[in-house]
Order: C-alpha cells, then structure tokens, then sequence
C-alpha cells in the first residue's frame, strides 16, 4: 500500500450530521488518524437516519452514516462528565486537530472553548463549523438545509419564475460545507507546521455558501458592481432567450437531457444534427435572434423526440457541444466511464457486507485515498483507544460504561 | 505578526471559467502566490468575458431580458470599457488575491519561458479542458522533468482517463450525470422546469481541487516527492449526493425529487410573505420544534388539532398544514417571519436575494464583505472569506489583477531576466500585458 498523504495527522472528531463528518471523512479518507467521539448509546443523530440497509432502521446501517465515517476510528464519550471531559483533554494533548460542529455555545458551555484547549495544546488547531459562525446575531440561530441554501445560497434563483423558489435536492449544501472546511483545517495545518501557530478556525455554513462559486459569488458582485438581481425563469419551452441554440433540459425519447451552447457554436448543432440545409436558411442567419430561436424549437424538440439519450450523447460528444442526459441514481452506477476509472468502491461492514460507495473525490496519484476501514460501530475503538493509547485498563472500561462516560 | 498559512507557496495556474478559479482563490485566500498565465493572443472564453469586445449591445442591463441572469454575463457598471477582459465581473468574483501575466504558449520561445517559471513553483494547477496541456507539450512528465518535485493538478469534467475523458462539460451537464438534476425538481412538474443559476458541481470540484493542493503540498514537505493530481468533477459531486447513491447500491431504490419537502421532516418547505416574491422557509424536525412552531404563531384553533400531533401525522396531512402556516407567514416580512420563529426555537430564514445578502445583519456584523478598488473598475464591496483564522487572520489582500498586470514582478522578481531580454520578448509578443495585444483569436 502506498503511503498517504496525511498519515501524520491526528485529529479527534466531534462532529455530527452531515458538514461536520464530511470534514473529517476527507481527512480520513486521505490518511489522517482520525477519532470520531460519539455520545454513548445514541451516537451520531446520522445513524438514525435514513436510508437504511434494507430498510432496517438499526443504528448501525445507516447508509448516510456509513458513507460520513469511512476510515474514522469510533469512541463514545459522554462530554457532560468530568471524567469524559478529561479523557477527551488528554486526547487533545497529543492530537494535532480538533473538529466540532455543534451549536456555538456548547463547546464553551461544556469547558472545552479554544481558550482551554489551547492551554492544554498551544499548536492545537481547533476547526468549528456552525450554521452561521461563531460570532453574530445568528449564532444561536437553528438552521437545516432548505435553511441554508435559502439563506447562503441561490434558492431565489433555482426554479422557474411561475412558481415558488426551489431547494436543490439532497443535502449538498452541508457536504459543500465540510469540504470547505476541510480546505480550511489543511490551510491552518501548514500555520501549525511552518510557525508552531495552533489557532481556532470558525467555518459558519452560511458564509462557505455566500463566498462560494456555485456563482453566488458572481451574483453578490454582479449586486455590488451592477445593481443586477437573479430571479427564476420561465422554463425553456417559454424563456425568451439569447440565442438560436437550446439552453437547459430538454425531453427527448426516453427521458431528459442537458445542453448548453456558446455562440461560435451553432455550426456544431447542424453537425450533430446532420442537417447541413440549416447552414443557408434564412431563417437562421443572425444566431442572436430571440424569433430564429422559437422557429428553430419547431425543428429541435422532434428531433430531440427521436433519440435516446445515449445516442445523443454520442452525437453531441462527436460535434464538441457541451451535453449530457439526465441521470438517475441507477443510470450513474451504470456509467460506462466511471466504471472504467474504477471509481466506485466496494466496502465490507459487520453489519451490511458489501456495498458499493461513491467513490474517491479526487485522485492523488502517488498517495491515493485507501478504504482503511469501514464506518466504526458505536463505540468500537474504545478498548483500542482508552486502553493501548490512554492507559486505561480493562476494569477502568467496566467502570467507565457503569458510570455512562463511555 | 504570523504570515499567512501557505506564505512561501507559489502556484501557477492556467484555470478557466468556474471551479479552478474557485480553487485557486481558496489557495490565494490562504496566502499562496497564484499567478494566473495568461494570454494576448488567446481568448480565454467565460473567464474574462463570452467575447473580446462586446458590442455595446450584447452588455446587459438592468432589467432587460438577460437581467435575470445576474452578474454571470455583467460588465461593471455595464460598460465594457477599453478593457473589458478587466471589467468583467465574473472574473472578479474569484480573481482576488491573484497575480496575472501574460506568456505565449504557442510558441516554442513561451514554453521555454513557462518552463523557467515552474522551475521556481510549487504546483502547477489547470483546469482545461483533457488533451489541451497535452497539445501545448505540457504534460505532468514533461514539467516533472523541469521540476521533479512539482504537484501538478488537471480537473477536466470527467478526469484525465476513461472513454469519455475528452468530453467537455459544465456545470449544467455534470449536474445532470450526477444526479442531481434528477434530485432537484418541483415534483409535480417534469425535468424542464429544473432550472438553475448555480451548478453544484463548480463548487464541489473548487473545493475539492484546493483540499487536493493541501494534501500533496503537506505530502511533498515531509518526502519532497511531487505528484500528478487527476481530478474529474463529476466525481466531486457524487459523494456529496452519497445517501441517494447508497439508497440504490443498499436497498435498489431510485430515490424520486422531494422538491421542498423533505422525507421526515413537516411542516418543511418555502411560504409566501408579505411583499413581492418575498418567502421564507422552515423546516420542524421534532415535536419539540413543532410545539415551537405553535408558539410562535400564537397557538391558532388548527395547531392544537390531533392529527398534527405527531411528526407521521405532520408528514401525512402536509397540504393542509402548509395552507395554515402560510396564512400566517402572508402576514410577515420575510425576515420578521425568521426572527418571531427563531426566537422560539424554529429553523426558519428568508430566501434572501443580492440585495438582501448585502443587508444581512449576520454577514454585516462578521464583516463579510470586504472594500475593494480596482484600476479599471473602481471601488465595490466584494463577497469575503469563506472561514475566519483568529491567529492567521484572511482578507483580500490584491483586487482581481488586470490581464498581464504583473508581468514585470513575474518576469523580473520571480524568474530574473534582464530588461533586455524582456524588451525583446515583449517585441516579439511571447510576453507582454494588453498594450501590446493586437487582437483575440476568439
């Protein structure tokens, strides 16, 4: 097995839901030694939730779960306790990152606020994630997806303009999170290296949205620059739009598909649809043409209507435009081409067996990401961790679940 | 005073349109000199503008039909000026902190000039297009050759292998393989109405690149070995839609759009306000938060209703619900609607616009927006950091750089050369900034 690019890390995770452990599933995933702390026998609020393997809603077979906590090493540790909170500070002494993502008041509540832990550690990098940061009018403010994208992102925009704003599916809002966070955990490591300066990084979920390139950050400037606001539009069958060609999703024999144009090429249209006549119509002269376009339908959605979407695929990939069809969960996994990088990953778990993972995000071709090991069961690492790290012995264990601290 | 977490790195980069330049501004946020190569000959389409020169007519305005668009296609103040390619607010959304110059790539006098450069660089980051570092003689072997422990990134859409590596996308169309057009969705309504300003993918795959620099840079610093970094954005998006993929790789389910509402959360989706397109959304997670709810609308007759009760009850009787909570929520500012249901203990905000965003006391108060002036474009409030460091602390250091802009620092400073040998380069157009740019192959 070649080396990992973060095998020398160490990081204690208290992190939960879905930001958070996406985080530190990167972290891990590239190698980092990373130890998720869980409360005991409720765990992760992740691991009750769904989807389950074979709808059997047992804490451990939480796909969400599951896929959150690859290559984490799992303890329980109840941090209302002294005794919790001290085994967690002698973590902390030898760890070189600690990540949480709960609500900003807690960690100060509980007496683990940076300021202490930075006593305990001073090259210590603290990451928190929150909704809406540290800091702020809204900081004790609760949030959830369809919260965050309204707020951070581009909901006024994502729909069309007759209808209610839309939320974009799943919950990519919180994973767009974690992995800026991470960004931001790697970026302060290198502080921590370089200048021995630990520090507490504050990542609010709201700002990662904002300042992100999921072009929100275009609209505020083009706001700034312009004075211009986005708003839903019509959709395409209705849209008055810039150009000849066809901008969006589109019906066509067996399903949806998705194209995009430039204005250099609409040569590459007539070649994908071999309809080389198209070339001197007059109609279809001046390719900015709101009218040429509404003629132009006529002729694009049925034949749109005759080809499936692999065929268009094929034909739009030969004349270089830009397209791809709609796909379902089930359509990906048959990705020829994903199939042929290897990129989905078969992973063993006690209680699932084997189950196909999306796979590596990225690949790093000298130190690539590796399945370590699954997602630990609740608590599984605790005799590892307590006893051949800490010291502890079997009977301190005993002790230690009797009085619920672990 | 700490210098900034990645002083000392530099990255030259040759990104275009959204998520490489993303990438790098993450890395030039983090203190890394990036240094965009650029061209006088070569177009950089959607970078720096859809065309070289735009007809006066082509630049939107304020409300006309392309005004919904946004900044996507915006000059400041919507004039393109002499210099549009400086003026273009795209790429000053993301060209803060970045240095520019210019080299001719197509000749072999520039290659040479670029090698010099990686020669004193860290990581060279592109994200072209597969195949077009190859036509340009760049490939990771050859820039291995010049700097052996060089870490060189390329994020096409769909990676640097496989039968579909030469297939150029967007956002849009990796939306679409991935998956997520097929999540997003009113669920009423067909696929058409999935329309998007904003593609999951740019930021996913933005992200991802720069967390990919951070693990080879920290990698190379203890084993000096460089590495070749294959990115495909796809692949960035699909573990971010991870429980609807392993919803069909565990139970062979094909998870349908919820739209705005979600599996086991109700009341959860977006009501009407008072005001024009004004909304607010809320999402009640438990009967604790639905007691919340009741309490912050007052306990009308309706809430008390057994059937709401409980979150199976909620879930099945939404329609209805969703009717009461909008007759409150009618009656409220969208932001007054948050305050009164927070307060109580209820997730809930406004779906805000620009303007809004600009106005938000949350990002006011943590000084989100940062001053900045431009030589071409005068002075703006830009959108910030996306997190904040207490020891090393980030801002915009350097406004978006005008094209070729620090070609005399790149080419003296970093790389050496003599006046001389720059006046004859420039003479021959291998480097140079725009006033020696004749005219964009476009």
């Amino acid at each position: 097995m070649p080396e990992q690019a973060l095998s020398d890390i160490k990081v204690i995770d208290l992190t939960w839901h879905i930001a958070g452990p996406y985080c530190t599933k990167l972290l891990a995933d590239y190698g980092a030694e990373v130890i998720k702390v869980e409360s005991p026998s409720v765990g992760d609020p992740t691991r009750r939730m769904g989807p389950f393997f074979k709808d059997d809603p047992h804490l451990e077979k939480s796909g969400l779960f599951l896929h959150l906590n690859t290559n984490k090493k799992g303890i329980t540790l109840n941090l209302q306790t002294s005794t919790g909170k001290n085994i967690l500070k002698t973590l902390v002494e030898d760890a070189d990152i600690l990540v949480e993502s709960f609500r900003p008041r807690v960690m100060p509540s509980l007496g683990l606020d940076y300021q202490t832990l930075e006593q305990i550690n001073p090259k210590l990098l603290m990451v928190s994630i929150s909704s809406f940061g540290q800091t702020g009018p809204y900081c004790d403010f609760k949030a959830s997806e369809i919260v965050e994208y309204a707020m951070g992102g581009e909901m006024c925009s994502t729909g069309i303009d007759s209808r209610e704003p839309l939320k974009l599916g799943g919950n990519v809002v919180q994973y767009q999170a974690g992995t800026v966070a991470a960004v931001s955990t790697m970026g302060a490591l290198f502080a921590a290296r370089a200048q021995g300066v630990g520090q507490h990084v504050d990542v609010s979920i709201m700002e990662t949205q904002a300042g992100s390139a999921d072009r929100r950050i275009v609209y505020l400037l083009g706001y700034a620059c312009a004075g211009v606001l986005t708003t839903r539009w019509p959709p395409p069958r209705e849209a008055v739009r810039m150009l000849i060609m066809p901008q969006g999703v589109y019906p066509c024999k067996d399903g949806f598909v998705n194209t995009l144009s430039l204005p250099q090429w609409w040569p590459r249209y007539i070649e994908a649809m071999e309809m080389p006549e198209l070339t001197d119509d007059p109609r279809f002269q001046n390719i900015f043409s709101a009218e040429a376009g509404m003629e132009f339908d006529a002729i694009w959605y049925s034949w749109l209507a005759d080809h499936t979407r692999e065929e268009l695929f094929e034909k739009f990939l030969k004349a270089k435009i830009a397209s791809a069809p709609v796909n379902s969960p089930e359509d990906l996994l048959k990705n020829q081409h994903l199939r042929e990088r290897g990129y989905f990953t078969e992973i063993d778990h006690p209680e699932t067996g084997k189950v196909a993972y999306p796979g590596a995000p990225v690949n790093l071709t000298e130190t690539p990401r590796q399945v370590r090991h699954p997602a630990p069961l609740l608590g599984q690492h605790n005799e590892e961790i307590l006893c051949e790290l800490l010291g502890y012995t079997r009977e301190d264990l005993v002790k230690l679940r009797e009085s619920g601290v672990i | 005073m700490n210098k900034l977490p990645l002083e000392g790195v530099r990255i030259v980069a040759i990104p275009v349109v959204f998520a490489g330049p993303f990438a790098t501004m993450l890395l030039a946020d983090l203190g890394a000199e990036v240094i965009l190569v650029e061209s006088i000959q070569r177009f950089p389409t959607i970078t720096r503008g859809y065309m070289p020169r735009p007809p006066q007519g082509l630049v939107p305005t304020t409300g006309d039909t392309f005004g919904g668009t946004g900044g996507i296609q915006t000059y400041v103040d919507h004039w393109a000026g002499e210099r549009p390619w400086d003026r273009f607010v795209m790429f000053h959304a993301l060209g803060r902190n970045k240095l520019s110059c210019c080299i001719d790539l197509t000749s072999p006098e520039g290659i040479d000039i670029f090698k010099r450069l990686i020669k004193v660089s860290d990581v060279f980051f592109e994200s072209n297009a597969h195949g077009t570092m190859e036509k340009l003689g760049l490939t990771y072997d050859v820039l291995k050759e010049v700097k052996e422990d060089i870490i060189y990134l390329s994020m096409p859409g769909l990676g640097c292998s496989g039968p579909h590596k030469d297939c150029s996308l967007f956002g849009a169309q990796l939306q679409a393989l991935a998956g997520h057009t097929w999540l997003t969705r009113y669920p009423d309504l067909d696929y058409t109405t999935t329309q998007s300003l904003l593609f999951h993918s740019d930021a996913s795959a933005g992200a991802t690149a720069a967390f990919a620099v951070l693990c080879a840079l920290h990698y190379r610093n203890r084993t000096k070995k460089g590495q070749f970094i294959d990115l495909a954005q796809l692949e960035t998006v699909v573990p971010h839609l991870g429980e609807a993929f392993m919803d069909y790789t565990m139970n062979n389910r094909v998870q349908e759009p919820t739209g705005n509402r979600h599996p086991t959360m109700a009341p959860h989706g977006v009501y009407r306000c008072r005001g024009e397109d004004r909304w607010v959304v809320i999402s009640v997670a438990s009967d604790g938060e639905w007691q919340a709810l009741c309490r912050a609308l007052g306990n009308p007759p309706w809430a008390s209703d057994e059937k709401f009760s409980t979150t199976t009850g909620r879930l099945a009787n939404q329609d209805e619900l969703d009717k009461y909570v909008e007759e409150w929520t009618c009656c409220h500012d969208n932001y007054e609607a948050m305050y009164i249901l927070q307060n109580e203990g209820v997730a809930a905000g406004p779906v805000i616009d620009q303007r809004d965003a600009y106005h938000d006391a949350q990002l006011q108060c943590r000084g989100f927006f940062e001053i900045v002036r431009h030589r071409e474009a005068g002075t703006h409030l830009y959108p910030g950091m996306l997190f904040k460091m207490n020891k090393t602390p980030l801002s915009i250091r350097k406004p978006p750089p005008c094209l070729g802009e620090h070609n005399d620092y790149v080419f003296k400073e970093v790389m050496g050369m003599s006046d001389n040998e720059i006046a004859e380069l420039e003479k021959e157009q291998i480097i140079g900034g725009d006033e020696y740019l004749t005219d964009f192959t476009f």
